[in-house]
């Protein structure tokens, strides 16, 4: 019923062997490490290096490497919410429970925990730093690419040149 | 339906004519069972006998007239009271009287206009059927025997194919074509994908097949969409200058035609969407109408002779269930049909 020619693919321009052999353009990857805790007692916080290596256009830098803290990837999340269209993903847990006193263990600073929370933070900023609709937030390029993050900043998109 | 009262007295049965000829046809019915009906096409006529047959030897049916009607009805679901009848043809067959023993009665709609094509759907259906009734006093006696109308459509002169490009700015460009716009039934669709730009991790793409019933109108309208297939044409990552081809058959899915405003009362579209997943299941997705017909085949050729030159060849042989050799039952070769909502998916800009 169907002749050969009926079904034949439909021609197309072949490809380079430029194309078909260059690295892939979408290359992004970020590791979230190195977890350091800082200060004494009851002063003490953790913070992670995260470190981005791409070739997409639209970051500044093809390499970088931060140091952040829990409470600036939740302010991260909380500027995305605000300003980009997109679901973001959530954190892993705050453990306020952890927080608490009279705990046998050391509570926020438990090596597993920390573990558990580094992946946690690592999948998040993968999956955020991926979308289209993030790539372009000033805060998501502040937070990856900027030593300090200036929480005064004037919040708004990248212009694409 | 005579449920009250002294119970039925009388068997109704409609035998039409030519059954030996007429190729049957499935039909989905409202709780999703399968029925076959015997086929019809616009413009023919419909004709056979009623029997009737007395329930008890040598006992009287007064009735106050008997009559048969061919009718063509649209059933919305939500509307379950009104019934739009766009086709309604009534014959009297016996005058206000007496049954006193088991008759044949001869009827014939000539030539009848059945414009629309029979359709079981999820919120509305279209049907055609002949009903007998006998009018009583207190309780009329009632048989309907449904009939299948399938529209055929001539092969479209113009028939051109779909090519765009579309994407998402400095994330993702491709270019998709598919052979045609017009599709029948077992045709095939032949295409392809071509990236031009590839910022993104796609993990795989698939092409999927969306009827949408659309009924009501204005600030009633609803669409009910159902995937009616879902084809991977592409498992792992693209670079740019990567062609994918597409060739996907209709004739293993459950399709209608495409049924436009069918009077005023519903539609059914539809559309193939072109989905690209990446690695955190995000859903980049473009969805393009097509248009589905019914094309005339040579079997209806031969039946059409059959009735005119009553070529012997073409009868069945006796035995077994009495139909023509050329019977051809549309058999149900149908996928499981996914409702699926996906959240969080981003539509593909077409892109000058």
């Amino acid at each position: 019923m169907t002749t050969p020619t009926a079904t034949a693919r439909i021609s197309s321009k072949k490809q380079t062997l430029e194309d078909a052999y260059s690295p892939p353009a979408n290359f992004l990857e970020i590791d979230v490490s190195d977890p350091q805790t800082h200060g004494v007692a009851k002063k003490r916080y953790t913070d992670y290096e995260v470190r981005m290596k791409t070739n997409l256009p639209v970051f500044k830098l093809k390499e970088s490497g931060v140091r952040r803290r829990y409470s600036d990837f939740e302010w991260l999340r909380n500027e995305l919410e605000r300003d980009s269209k997109i679901v973001v993903p959530p954190l892993p847990g705050k453990a306020f429970k952890r927080q608490l006193p009279f705990r046998g263990d050391d509570g926020l600073f438990e090596d597993e925990f920390i573990e558990d929370r580094r992946k946690g933070l690592e999948q998040f900023v993968n999956k955020v730093a991926g979308h289209p609709l993030a790539q372009n937030e000033k805060c998501l390029h502040m937070f990856l690419q900027e030593p300090v993050i200036d929480k005064n900043y004037v919040p708004g998109k990248i212009r694409t040149t | 339906m005579s449920f009250f009262g002294f119970g039925q007295s009388a068997d109704v049965n409609i035998v039409l004519d030519g059954q030996e000829n007429r190729r049957t046809a499935e039909i989905k019915t409202e709780d999703g069972k399968r029925e076959k009906y015997y086929l019809y096409f616009d413009g023919e006529t419909v004709s056979g006998n009623v029997n009737i047959a007395l329930k008890k030897k040598g006992s009287k049916l007064e009735h106050q007239g008997i009559k048969i009607e061919f009718i063509g009805q649209i059933e919305l679901y939500y509307d379950r009271g009104n019934h739009h009848e766009f086709t309604s043809l009534v014959k009297e067959l016996v005058r206000p009287g007496e049954l006193t023993h088991d008759v044949s009665l001869n009827f014939e709609f000539s030539q009848v206009e059945k414009p629309y094509e029979s359709y079981t759907g999820a919120n509305v259906r279209l049907r055609y059927f002949l009903r007998v009734t006998i009018v009583k006093r207190l309780s009329d006696v009632v048989k309907e025997q449904d009939i299948v109308v399938h529209t055929l459509s001539q092969y479209p002169e113009l028939n051109s194919s779909i090519k765009m490009e579309v994407g998402i700015e400095d994330c993702l460009h491709i270019e998709f074509e598919y052979n045609k716009s017009k599709y029948h039934l077992k045709d095939v669709i032949v295409g392809k994908i071509y990236f031009l730009l590839v910022r993104i991790k796609i993990k795989h793409m698939e092409l999927q097949v969306i009827k949408r019933e659309t009924t009501g109108t204005g600030p009633n309208t609803f669409n009910e969409n159902e995937t009616i297939a879902k084809y991977e044409i592409m498992d792992g990552a693209p670079v740019r200058g990567e062609s994918i081809p597409i060739r996907l058959f209709l004739s293993g899915y459950e399709l209608t035609p495409t049924m436009k405003d069918i009077n005023k009362k519903f539609s059914v579209r539809y559309y193939l969407n072109l989905v690209l997943v990446d690695e955190e299941e995000r859903r980049y997705f473009k969805q393009q109408e097509i248009t589905i017909f019914r094309r005339a085949d040579k079997v209806r050729k031969n039946y059409q002779a059959a009735l005119s030159h009553h070529n012997p060849s073409l009868l069945s042989d006796g035995g077994g269930s009495g139909k023509s050799q050329y019977q051809n039952t549309e058999e149900d070769k149908s996928k499981e049909a996914d409702g699926e909502t996906v959240n969080n998916d981003e539509g593909i800009k077409g892109m000058i």
